[in-house]
């Protein structure tokens, strides 16, 4: 009787995972469906503590049962603490974060399974697969995290690091088949694979440059869904394996729509060339002077426009400048001014990452506008005002073939009449490339931290 | 070459479901606005807490004495329940922001 109840709620759980993500792909119903999933979620979880038996095995012991309900109350006040505190800037660290979590959490899982599954091949190879999996999910995603963190921005290439990932990790899967046909149930040997399908995670994501993470981090998370599946497919549970391998099929096609959207293979991110070009673009001739401006002419400039195009990059949110930014929206627009910001694919640190922090400040979904959409209106634009962002404005992506960005669909905000740059320094961008939008003769450079200079531009503006 | 025709044959229903599942995953996600990519990305991430199940049936098996089990085990639990509740609960704050007008 218990096995049919916990049949049926893992049936119900798949079909709520299934409803929630179709409803998170339409912006009204987005946050319903999100819901709806975690109540899924919660009947898997608890038909599992209460429904779950397995004939001669499963017992439920009173110190089981508290040091379950005890994991999950500390995993849930850990997790929702810091789900609520985190900073919007911080989103995609913190989704690599949990990530790693899960997939930690599948590893762990992998190392308890082993001992019992000794002698069968199928199940060792369904158990070291989550095993190392998950492992390298893990130990991936936490360098991922370490990477948008600042904590290691440069990536660190080993030489010939191609070739000596590729040779790790078929020695990984050789160690892997060993152990399986060994048939060998030593623990060293155990601990020996999971700390080398660690080491590989390190080894794949340590080269990636951090322009490429938000990418990486999808890849990740793909993999943790395959991880988990390979759990439902040990288990034979259901609601494991419809999670995970959902989860795994998405995260792959939003893995490439992603690549897709920098013009980028997922090859050339895993095994790119990213900053090992950076000497030609150090190279590329640099024509042409800089000119300055100041706030009054800002503000004159964009209170006598028509037309005000935002473009918004992680400048923007690093400076915690999103509300200020509204607050010139508001400003220009009572002036009669239309103002609209043009999101760029990857304008952030993930697709989607920039509309996100401006709902943060309030702004309008409809006037965050997408880049195919924008790109035809910039020639009818008086002022396009960029603040914190650069390689999605850089020219070279188009004109210049040795340049890393070459080929990257960007905003030509060439276009429009004026260009003000809003930019602390002439530092370079995420991508660490020269951009010759700033010594376009239109382009005028609006220096300053984006916060104190768009509070200066604001103010001024109230006294025209 | 036997060994692998019988596994398929054994496992005949599970493969099937997989198949079915990746198209699904894919056709659910296909046409997401890729505004919504992030919070999308996020959410995934939540579903794939499910892993949290399989700890917990490791440590529903597992025998009462075996310590390093129970130990493992109990890291599972929490490591898993932080990616299902803090995955959940960061995507809803994300999506929040999007309702507000």
């Amino acid at each position: 009787m218990t096995q049919y109840l916990l049949e049926i709620a893992y049936l119900i759980a798949s079909i709520t995972f299934i409803i929630g993500l179709k409803m998170m792909s339409n912006p009204k119903k987005a946050r319903q469906g999100n819901l709806i999933a975690a109540a899924g979620m919660t009947i898997a979880i608890i038909g599992t503590i209460f429904l779950y038996t397995k004939e001669g095995l499963t017992s439920r012991d009173n110190i089981k049962m508290i040091l379950i309900f005890g994991g999950i109350a500390a995993g849930t006040i850990i997790g929702w603490l810091t789900a609520k505190k985190v900073q919007m800037t911080k989103m995609p660290e913190l989704v690599s974060m949990f990530n790693g979590m899960g997939g930690a959490c599948a590893a762990l899982i992998g190392l308890m399974e082993f001992h019992h599954s000794v002698g069968q091949t199928s199940t060792m190879v369904t158990v070291l697969a989550g095993m190392i999996i998950g492992s390298v999910s893990f130990s991936g995603s936490i360098i991922a995290y370490l990477k948008l963190n600042g904590a290691m921005a440069k990536p660190i290439r080993l030489p010939k690091y191609n070739i000596i990932n590729t040779v790790v990790m078929f020695a990984l899967f050789a160690f892997a088949a060993y152990v399986v046909m060994s048939g060998s149930d030593s623990s060293t040997l155990l601990y020996l694979l999971f700390a080398s399908a660690l080491f590989y995670g390190i080894l794949f994501v340590i080269p990636i440059g951090g322009a490429d993470m938000p990418v990486v981090i999808s890849l990740l998370n793909s993999f943790t869904g395959l991880a988990a599946a390979f759990g439902g497919f040990l288990y034979d549970n259901k609601v494991m394996l419809t999670g995970g391998i959902l989860v795994g099929s998405a995260g792959t096609l939003l893995t490439i729509v992603m690549c897709k959207a920098m013009n980028r293979s997922l090859f050339s991110v895993i095994f790119g060339s990213f900053g090992s070009s950076a000497a030609a673009a150090d190279g590329a001739d640099v024509a042409g002077s800089i000119k300055d401006i100041s706030t009054t002419d800002v503000a004159v400039l964009m209170n006598y426009s028509k037309r005000v195009v935002i473009v918004p990059g992680y400048g923007l949110a690093v400076a915690q400048a999103q509300h200020i930014i509204h607050e010139l929206e508001l400003l220009l627009e009572e002036r009669g001014v239309e103002v609209k910001y043009a999101i760029h694919p990857v304008a952030g640190r993930m697709p989607g990452h920039m509309n996100v922090l401006l709902a943060e400040s309030n702004v309008d979904y409809g006037k965050m506008v997408e880049m195919e959409e924008i790109n035809s209106e910039f020639e009818q634009t008086d002022v396009v005002l960029v603040v914190g962002a650069n390689d999605v404005v850089n020219p070279a992506a188009k004109t210049d073939p040795s340049s890393p960005i070459y080929g990257m669909p960007i905003l030509d905000v060439e276009k429009a009449k004026h260009i003000i740059v809003n930019k602390r320094s002439m530092s370079a961008g995420y991508a660490g490339i020269e951009n010759l939008l700033f010594y376009n003769p239109k382009t005028s450079m609006f220096f300053g931290d984006a916060k104190k200079a768009l509070t200066d531009l604001v103010a001024e503006l109230k006294t025209m | 070459m036997e060994q692998i025709l019988s596994f398929i044959s054994t496992h005949r229903e599970m493969i099937y479901f997989i198949i079915l599942a990746v198209f699904v995953g894919v056709e659910v996600i296909g046409h997401v606005p890729s505004v919504l990519h992030t919070p999308l990305m996020s959410g995934a991430n939540a579903i794939h807490g499910v892993v949290v199940v399989g700890a917990i049936i490791v440590m529903l098996d597992t025998d009462v004495t075996n310590y390093i089990s129970l130990t493992l085990g109990t890291i599972a639990v929490i490591l898993g329940t932080l990616n299902v509740v803090g995955g959940f609960v960061v995507t809803d704050r994300m999506l929040d922001m999007f309702k507000k007008k």
